[in-house]
């Protein structure tokens, strides 16, 4: 046997132990701990403007926490595009951070790795109890009939944000509080380059959030009772359908939104190009796109017939950040002392305030900050008409498999093709198969 | 070219070699140090090529046969084995997953024959056309490395936000300014996203081959090109005769090089469509990545990456078969 | 200089009519297709947000500097563009080094395990990244815990991974290029008492310059642009240009006239070094890649 060829093998033998060994029992699997009381690693989501944005928010809040305690936080605001691959990796590895954010939609997805601490009753005493926070919310934090696999931070609900000047001009008196109306004012609204409605038909988890509601209104479900995925029941097709048709059918939602897939039907929005968006808590962005707050109105999402409800009259998910904390993580108590100051009733009012969100504390909500017109519809849809996404282990798949189905009906759409139900079904019927065989 | 070096050893290069034929050997001493001179040499290259290549392979290929789906991801080491599971759900053309592995592999082999021989067809005919000195020859060949210069990053951004559909530089000359399309089209998604991407892949591409080119033909003897043109050859007649053949060696090493790196080129489509990219467009690479990353299922996922793996070490190794045959003997 | 010789040697034909007509067509038109996107880039540099995120026009309605001052502030573009300077930069340099050590073995002596040797390394070119994206995180992971070298997340853990990728093209196109620095120069340098290592650097580096320039240029531009890896292997402290200027598109809008600002930014000085050494560039692929 040749010289390189032992030493080759003799490297891979070092390193694949290397590897094994520590992969085997090491930090990935370990169990939380408290070896080192004075530092916190912090993952935050970009929920302002941008990173230095919410940088300048968060900056002061955990100095204040260093201040009552000691733990001195290292924050890392992750954007978005990379925050899943990061906890991904992260899971894998057991190299992530103590506390950090996830999006509420990934919670069941995430609880299943089993990375995440659960909020059992134990854990939640230590923060105040499970009592203080809105149960929407709380559903949102992980699979049905299992602890939480994170504790609510900010809450966010979908609201519709119309231009007030261009619904005058059109001689619309009142926003729409049905589909059909929707629609109908929406002829009126798109004509000379203008358009009623804005869509975002090339983000994934935006078209998951608008069919998962008009499914829910359809009486559908995505997933049966015991988790399969049901991507091609009559309700979720027609569902499908009703959304692409915007843009196929009835002509309200211009072709180029096919595209949009980094919030430019905002843009459109605060330009005066469309008249309406389906949105969550967009305040800040229009303001920060120059748009007066006397300019648009908010009302809730539309219903087929009658007024928001729960069941066929959802007409919202239940949007927000959850904060949740690795198993793993060798600060335990601060970590936990960290999710209790974050939510916090004081520091609940300050962030959500900043964020322009729905505080998931019931305590908090009351405070007049949140009366405005905008924030107190997004709050009555919240407590009242809104639905969590599939809470199986499935769904971030089912985001990437529906999300991109409607994508491709868009892409079609915006290219002038008709949209049949069986081309509708078709496509859905490809995203099931994708799914995990479990 | 290396049996002449072989002929002619080397200083050392005798002591290394197991030679029975008992050739002279000048430097006795040193005989132990010598011949483990080249091994250390190349040990640093062993050693990151292991690390950071062959050892991921070796766990990546182990990976494959593992269920590693997001309940398993935490403990991977212990997750439950699949046996050929993952194989067998890649390959099964009938089912829906197999079935998008297939139409992911065949537009990667078209967007790769595409853009491959676009690339070698107009850097060859830059370079041939710039091999005589004209003015502005100096000025042209650095503008024509730019793309090649420029950080794939902004390269690719900058073609995005051409291709946009509404304010995109693309529609406005095509539509509005030339009126040959009826309506705007759309480059980033649907059909029409393979044309783009396959736009971007050459514009950054050709430089390259246009610079292995250009300095293939400089390794033309110019007495070649007299001969010929006194015995009245034409130019095409030169380039057919004299440029081209000359040229066979350059261009076997650099359709390979292409090729490879055009196949498993992620960069360029994860900066032009994200994370999902549109079905007309979704290479190989992308689509391996959605299915790992996306779909938190890892193990399927590196059975695709082995099964890709093992198609391009199949071509690559019929491509040398092919083309190194007879140069082979005298490779040793 | 090869390449000077070529410019100044007068052709024994006169190109036919017909040549040069096709000749300037084609450059015109290709000249064309490389500039647009870089006029493009240039030109909406200039402009204001409004311009860029409406129809397009080929000149800006006023010319602003604006994004060139906001660039620095939207993100923190000076602390990426140092990281990719020092990724970058470190991986370039240890290629280099790493990769002159083997193609001298190579090229200079007989030994088993060649062939294997330059087989497998030029196969790695085949690995899709995204098959040992995984398992390579996991891997620095580890050596991190056992050793407390913390690769994962850090410049080392990027540097080692680019200048790995460099290595195998690398080490190829010097093998090439040793093999065309005649033998005689080290046997005299032997002769002259230099061990093998002392004619390494004595002659046959000198004598290769162009081709490490060559080398070093594209080990160089493979570690700026490289985007995959440096988005799962980075954090805020380490993140590379190629990841960072994804940050221009946030929450709220995409800032494009200062998308394409920071791209100017990042590319000049790359361009600009790449055309000064292209002349290395040339020659080193001539006597290197292209035996």
């Amino acid at each position: 046997m040749s010289r390189t060829r032992t030493t080759a093998i003799g490297a891979v033998t070092v390193t694949l132990a290397l590897a094994a060994t520590a992969c085997g029992g090491g930090s990935a699997t370990g169990e939380g701990s408290n070896d080192s009381p004075k530092t916190l690693t912090y993952w935050a989501s970009n929920q302002g403007p941008d990173i230095p944005a919410d940088k300048k928010i968060l900056t002061p809040e955990l100095k204040k926490f260093e201040k009552q305690t000691g733990i001195k936080v290292k924050l890392e605001v992750v954007p978005w595009s990379d925050l899943l691959n990061r906890i991904l990796t992260a899971t894998t590895s057991g190299q992530g951070p103590d506390v950090l954010n996830i999006g509420n939609t990934w919670s069941s997805s995430l609880q299943a790795t089993g990375a995440l601490l659960p909020w059992d009753e134990k854990n939640f005493a230590k923060i105040g109890g499970k009592d203080r926070f809105v149960p929407a919310a709380l559903d949102s934090a992980g699979a049905e009939g299992e602890d939480p696999a994170a504790v609510p931070l900010y809450s966010m609900a979908y609201a519709l944000y119309y231009n007030k000047k261009m619904f005058r001009e059109a001689g619309i008196s009142e926003p729409p509080a049905t589909w059909d109306q929707l629609v109908a004012d929406g002829k009126k609204l798109s004509k000379g380059g203008k358009w009623a409605l804005g869509a975002e038909g090339a983000n994934l988890s935006n078209n998951i959030h608008q069919i998962f509601v008009l499914a829910k209104q359809h009486g559908a479900d995505w997933f049966t009772a015991d988790g399969k995925p049901d991507f091609t029941s009559p309700g979720a097709v027609a569902a499908v359908k009703q959304y692409v048709d915007f843009m196929a059918k009835d002509k309200i939602v211009a072709p180029g939104n096919a595209e949009y897939a980094q919030n430019q039907s905002l843009s459109d929005f605060s330009k005066g190009k469309t008249a309406m968006v389906l949105w969550q808590a967009a305040a800040s962005t229009f303001e920060s796109q120059g748009m007066k707050d006397s300019d648009w109105g908010v009302a809730p999402v539309p219903v087929a017939s009658g007024a928001p409800g729960h069941g066929k009259n959802t007409n919202s998910m239940v949007a927000g950040i959850n904060m949740a904390v690795f198993k793993n993580t060798d600060n335990l108590d601060g970590a936990t002392k960290f999710v209790k100051f974050m939510t916090s009733d004081a520091e609940q009012k300050i962030l959500c305030k900043a964020y322009g969100s729905i505080p998931p504390v019931k305590a908090a909500q009351q405070d007049q900050s949140f009366d405005k017109p905008e924030l107190k519809v997004l709050r009555d849809t919240l407590a009242k008409s809104a639905a969590p996404l599939p809470r199986v282990p499935d769904e971030s798949q089912f985001e990437t498999a529906v999300g991109t189905a409607v994508k491709n009906l868009f892409a079609s759409a915006a290219d002038g093709k008709d949209i049949s139900t069986a081309a509708v079904k078709a496509e859905l019927a490809k995203a099931e198969q994708q799914m995990n065989k479990q | 070219m290396t049996t002449t070096l072989d002929r002619v050893p080397g200083p050392g290069a005798e002591a290394a070699s197991a030679n029975p034929a008992g050739r002279p050997r000048r430097r006795r001493p040193g005989r132990l140090r010598k011949s483990a001179l080249p091994y250390l040499l190349l040990l640093p290259a062993v050693f990151f090529e292991l690390l950071v290549h062959l050892v991921p392979i070796v766990i990546g290929i182990f990976m494959s046969f593992k269920k590693l789906t997001q309940f398993f991801i935490r403990d991977w080491g212990n997750a439950p084995w699949a046996g050929w599971d993952n194989y067998s759900i890649a390959l099964d053309f009938d089912a829906p997953a197999g079935q998008a592995l297939l139409h992911s592999f065949l537009i990667t082999c078209a967007f790769t024959v595409l853009s491959v021989g676009l690339c070698w067809l107009i850097g060859t005919a830059a370079a041939i056309y710039l091999q005589e000195a004209f003015r502005g020859r100096g000025v042209l060949r650095a503008l024509f490395l730019v793309p090649y210069a420029l950080p794939v990053y902004t390269a690719v951004i900058t073609w995005v936000f051409m291709f946009q559909h509404d304010n995109g530089l693309v529609n406005h000359v095509l539509h509005d300014q030339l009126g040959i399309t009826d309506a705007p089209s759309f480059w980033l998604i649907g059909d029409n996203s393979f044309v783009a991407l396959l736009t971007v892949s050459v514009w950054k591409g050709w430089p390259f081959a246009f610079l292995i080119v250009m300095a293939g033909l400089q390794n033309i003897p110019r007495d070649m090109y007299e001969a010929s043109w006194l015995d009245g050859a034409t130019m095409p007649q030169q380039i057919r005769h004299i440029t081209l053949p000359s040229l066979r060696p350059v261009n076997q090493v650099l359709v390979l090089v292409l090729f490879l790196w055009t196949f498993n080129d992620f960069n360029t489509p994860f900066v032009m469509f994200g994370k999902a990219a549109p079905e007309s467009a979704n290479l190989i690479s992308m689509h391996i990545y959605q299915s790992s990353f996306a779909t938190w299922n890892f193990g399927t996922g590196s059975a695709m990456s082995v099964l890709l793996l093992l198609f391009l070490l199949l071509v690559t190794g019929l491509y040398l078969l092919y083309t190194s045959r007879g140069r082979r003997a005298a490779d040793a | 200089m090869r390449d000077t010789a070529a410019t100044t040697h007068r052709s024994p034909t006169a190109p036919p009519r017909s040549f040069l007509w096709s000749r300037r067509v084609f450059l015109t038109l290709l000249t064309g297709f490389v500039l647009l996107p870089v006029y493009v880039m240039v030109s909406s540099s200039l402009k204001p947000l409004e311009d860029v995120s409406s129809s397009f026009r080929w000149l800006p309605s006023e010319i602003t500097v604006q994004p060139y001052l906001d660039i620095w502030q939207t993100i923190p573009l000076a602390r990426y563009f140092v990281n990719s300077l020092i990724v970058a930069g470190a991986a370039t340099v240890c290629s280099v080094i790493i990769a002159v050590f083997a193609a001298y073995a190579v090229s200079r002596y007989r030994f088993r395990g060649k062939r294997v040797f330059t087989v497998s390394v030029l196969s790695t070119q085949m690995f899709p990244g995204i098959l040992f994206l995984l398992p390579l995180f996991l891997i620095y992971v580890n050596i991190g815990n056992a050793t407390g070298i913390a690769l994962f997340g850090s410049r080392g853990g990027l540097i080692l991974t680019y200048l790995t990728f460099s290595l195998p093209f690398s080490v190829w196109m010097l093998i090439g290029y040793f093999d065309s620095v005649p033998r005689d120069l080290d046997e005299a340098a032997l002769v002259d008492g230099c061990g093998p290592l002392g004619a390494l650097f004595r002659v046959v580096v000198p004598a290769a310059v162009p081709g490490i320039v060559a080398v070093a240029v594209y080990a160089f531009m493979t570690a700026w642009g490289e985007v995959l890896f440096a988005s799962v292997m980075t954090n805020e402290t380490t993140r590379t240009l190629a990841v960072g200027l994804q940050g221009y598109s946030t929450q709220n809008d995409v800032y494009w006239n200062q998308i394409m600002a920071a791209s100017l930014v990042v590319s000049v000085p790359v361009v600009a070094g790449f055309l000064l050494l292209q002349r290395y560039l040339v020659a080193g692929l001539t006597a290197g890649a292209v035996k």
